[in-house]
């Protein structure tokens, strides 16, 4: 009896708790999924730090986006698929405008949503890449980049190191990933260019209860005599990797990462050693930007961030940051173009699609150098854009090679392609009806 | 004094034999399903993160309640079956788009139930631990299978299964075009009718003899029963009802899956909800999801929304350490788990307010 009254009791204060912030509609609600809390943890708490003070810096500086506040809220995942999806629900109960899911689980389980519920998905350089097709995923978007494009550009690095696309011939490259749908996804590419430029392809394949246990791996790569690795790795496995690479005595700087294996702390873990080793990035990291500085000065020295002021600037706050630049550039794009302070996830859509972000508008930003233009097209949702290779000088990450474009002639058909497939497989998958959206 | 059996006469042996023999425990029984059915009116967020949830795991609960709580036989494979019922599920329904979709929930457990039996093997030589490092076997192998066979995902680019538009009677029930309210009331059925068949399972012959296995197995042999298919029809049931718990979990819930939504840590929480509900109760197993599925959800939105100002990520630790206070003071207040305290809590109100 009891138990039932306390679960009965439970149910309505949940109820009613539910149903009563939906009232503020004077604001942009703006809610994100962080993981400050699990296994993945270390890397969450620096991204969900900096997009929290970009958002804060725009409430404080600019009273929000075009004159409304933003009410941003976070939700905690702990990167775990079952609190994903609540935290999907709760957010659409109270009218969320746009979702970012934060995980590969998260963007799969909400991309077929997406369409129903009218809400945009922005799952930055993660998630499902053929959603860059936008004629078959109208309502997701994954700019700046794909797995493949950064899979190319680290080819490209490569060449550029050798000497020549030419010289890629009979040289052994590996690809260290986890084992699992995030770290399997450059491997189609990778083959293919293996077979053009006639390089031979090694996979390292670790998996996920392994991470932190690469020893057997690494004498693999040891014995194959690998010439060049890319990490596509997430969480313990990263800084496992660079640990394990000097302890193989595999040179750090033939050793590059994905943008996902290139927080300070991955490289930290190499301490001395750890010096050259390489990840691909779309923002940089440091505090010289005019962007950084404002956050400085109105969000940290007020006492308004939580990130400890020596971690302002690493490289995936900085990441964070970027998400909340893209984020807020899509309301504002959006409110240009429905002519709405208060918008709605379609409009929002719509501001996503039409996002066009450059350079004038970047030195705006006060990100002049720190990222490269962003352009959102109807079909393509993700723009292939610009990456550039960082490198750890020990102590920081520096720049460490020019902007490259990636091969977006090879990396294109092959997404498209997968799209394709991806809606033949979903039968009932819908065909887009929604207009083009176009920049007011 | 409303819950007594005075003057309730049982003329019958089928009426002593009941499972419900009391007039207001089968009253109960009627306002929960009615109850249940009225809650397919709340609002999408109860009733696709609290209820939903909340139903699949009792069903999977359910499932190792039956191998664990009343065959003895521990299990580390939960994850596991419940990946093999909805990894069957998808191949069947995009293989066999025709056939109802609510065909396919339940014939996948039949997959299900013939790994489990597989698996199942080494129970009649190994016991205790050892089999539970027996089945860990299982949750690893099949986890690795559902990761690198890529036909068991239709070599999907996303490496993930997704639930496909499905109709019953021209509603939508699966897929991103159902309500979250039909899919529970579907789910809710469901539920109902294998809760139905687990208890006259648990009540009859062979559920006498699952227990007999449990409490002590030479005992049991001595009496006539025969070790080897006890155990393995407890493993085919158990894997039965956790694959179409995995089934109704992908498409009923989530939408779509990767292979590490059906990872260890499943086959542990489902653990977990077993032996905090109650081995041996299926009132229990409904407990024990609760508890662990519900309570979470309820006390990371609930403390935020009555306005309580804490930050998600300070409401998520909170919540890791009520739950696990909680389950430490449930476990030392009663061993036997929340079915024996209901127990308890019936039996007092039936002699109340007279104790003896």
């Amino acid at each position: 009896m009891t138990f039932r009254t306390i679960s009965l009791l439970a149910g309505a204060a949940l109820l009613a708790g539910a149903a009563a912030p939906a009232l503020a509609q004077d604001q942009l609600y703006v809610p994100m999924n962080t993981y400050r809390t699990g296994p993945f943890a270390g890397s969450g708490v620096h991204v969900a730090d900096g997009m929290r003070d970009y958002i804060t810096l725009l409430n404080e500086r600019d009273g929000g986006i075009g004159g409304v506040k933003i009410n941003y809220e976070e939700c905690e995942t702990g990167y775990d698929t079952k609190k994903s999806v609540e935290c999907y629900e709760l957010q659409k109960s109270k009218g969320s405008i746009i979702y970012s899911p934060w995980s590969t689980g998260a963007t799969l389980a909400a991309i077929p949503r997406a369409a129903a519920d009218k809400i945009p998905i922005l799952s930055m350089a993660y998630g499902l890449s053929a959603s860059a097709d936008g004629n078959v995923f109208p309502w997701v978007f994954n700019p700046p980049d794909t797995y493949w494009d950064g899979a190319s550009v680290f080819i490209k690095h490569v060449a550029e190191k050798e000497g020549g696309l030419d010289k890629l011939k009979g040289k052994k490259i590996g690809l260290i990933h986890l084992d699992a749908p995030f770290g399997k996804e450059p491997i189609p590419l990778l083959e293919k260019l293996a077979k053009e430029y006639g390089f031979e392809l090694k996979l390292y394949p670790i998996a996920a209860q392994d991470m932190q246990n690469q020893g057997s791996v690494w004498l693999n790569i040891r014995r194959d005599r690998t010439d060049w690795l890319y990490n596509q790795g997430w969480g313990t496995m990263n800084p496992t990797a660079v640990k394990e690479a000097i302890k193989a005595g595999f040179p750090t700087t033939k050793l590059v990462g994905v943008w996902w294996a290139g927080s300070d702390d991955d490289a930290r873990a190499g301490g001395a050693q750890g010096k050259g080793y390489k990840a691909l990035s779309f923002n940089l990291a440091g505090t010289d930007f005019p962007v950084i500085k404002e956050i400085q000065k109105h969000v940290v020295d007020k006492g308004l961030s939580k990130a400890p002021k020596e971690k302002v600037g690493e490289m995936l706050y900085n990441r964070g940051v970027y998400n909340a630049m893209l984020i807020a550039e899509a309301i504002r794009n959006a409110q240009g173009i429905s002519g709405k302070k208060i918008v709605t996830g379609e409009d929002v859509r719509a501001g996503l699609e039409a996002l066009n972000i450059t350079e004038a508008r970047l030195k705006e930003l006060g990100m002049e150098g720190f990222a490269s233009t962003v352009k959102v097209t109807c079909e393509d949702h993700n723009g292939h854009h610009k990456l550039f290779v960082a490198e750890w000088d020990g102590t920081k990450w520096t720049k460490g090679s020019d902007w490259t474009d990636p091969m977006k002639d090879v990396v294109r058909p092959l997404l498209v392609q997968d799209a394709k497939e991806y809606a033949e497989k979903n039968t009932g998958w819908p065909k887009r009806a929604e207009s083009c959206a176009k920049q007011s | 004094m409303f819950y007594r059996e005075a003057g309730q006469f049982k003329t019958s042996y089928a009426a002593d034999m009941a499972v419900f023999p009391l007039r207001q425990d089968r009253v109960g029984i009627a306002v929960i399903i009615a109850a249940a059915l009225a809650l397919s009116f709340a609002n999408d967020f109860i009733v696709q993160a609290v209820l939903i949830p909340f139903l699949v795991f009792s069903l999977a609960a359910i499932g190792l309640n039956i191998l664990t709580g009343y065959a003895g036989l521990l299990s580390l494979g939960t994850g596991a079956f419940m990946g093999v019922g909805a990894y069957a599920c998808y191949k069947l329904t995009t293989a066999f788009p025709g056939v109802n979709i609510l065909v396919w929930i339940l014939v996948s457990g039949l997959f299900s139930a013939a790994v489990g039996t597989l698996f199942g093997l080494p129970s009649l030589r190994i016991k205790g631990f050892y089999l539970a490092v027996a089945t860990l076997a299982a949750q690893f192998f099949l986890q690795w299978c559902f990761n690198r066979v890529p036909w068991l995902f239709n070599y999907n680019v996303s490496g993930a299964i997704e639930a496909p538009l499905r109709t019953l009677f021209g509603v939508p029930i699966v897929g991103p075009a159902a309500q979250p309210q039909t899919r529970y009331l579907v789910l809710l059925g469901l539920v109902i009718l294998l809760t139905w068949v687990a208890s006259n399972l648990v009540h009859g012959r062979i559920g006498r003899a699952w227990m007999a296995v449990r409490d002590m197995d030479i005992a049991a042999e001595l009496m006539g029963i025969k070790l080897l298919p006890t155990k393995l029809l407890a493993f085919a049931v158990s894997s039965y009802f956790c694959g179409v718990a995995g089934a109704a979990m992908v498409f009923l819930w989530y939408g779509s899956a990767e292979y590490t939504v059906f990872d260890i840590n499943q086959s542990f929480s489902v653990l977990f909800m077993v032996i905090i509900g109650g081995l041996g109760s299926l009132i229990g197993s409904f407990f024990g999801a609760a508890f662990i599925s519900i309570l979470p959800t309820v006390l990371k939105f609930g403390l935020p929304a009555l306005g309580v100002p804490i930050e998600a990520a300070t409401a998520e630790h909170l919540t890791a350490i009520l739950v696990g206070a909680l389950i430490i003071l449930f476990l030392i207040i009663e061993p036997h788990g929340l079915a024996r305290l209901w127990q308890i809590g019936k039996q007092k109100l039936r002699v109340w307010p007279f104790p003896y």
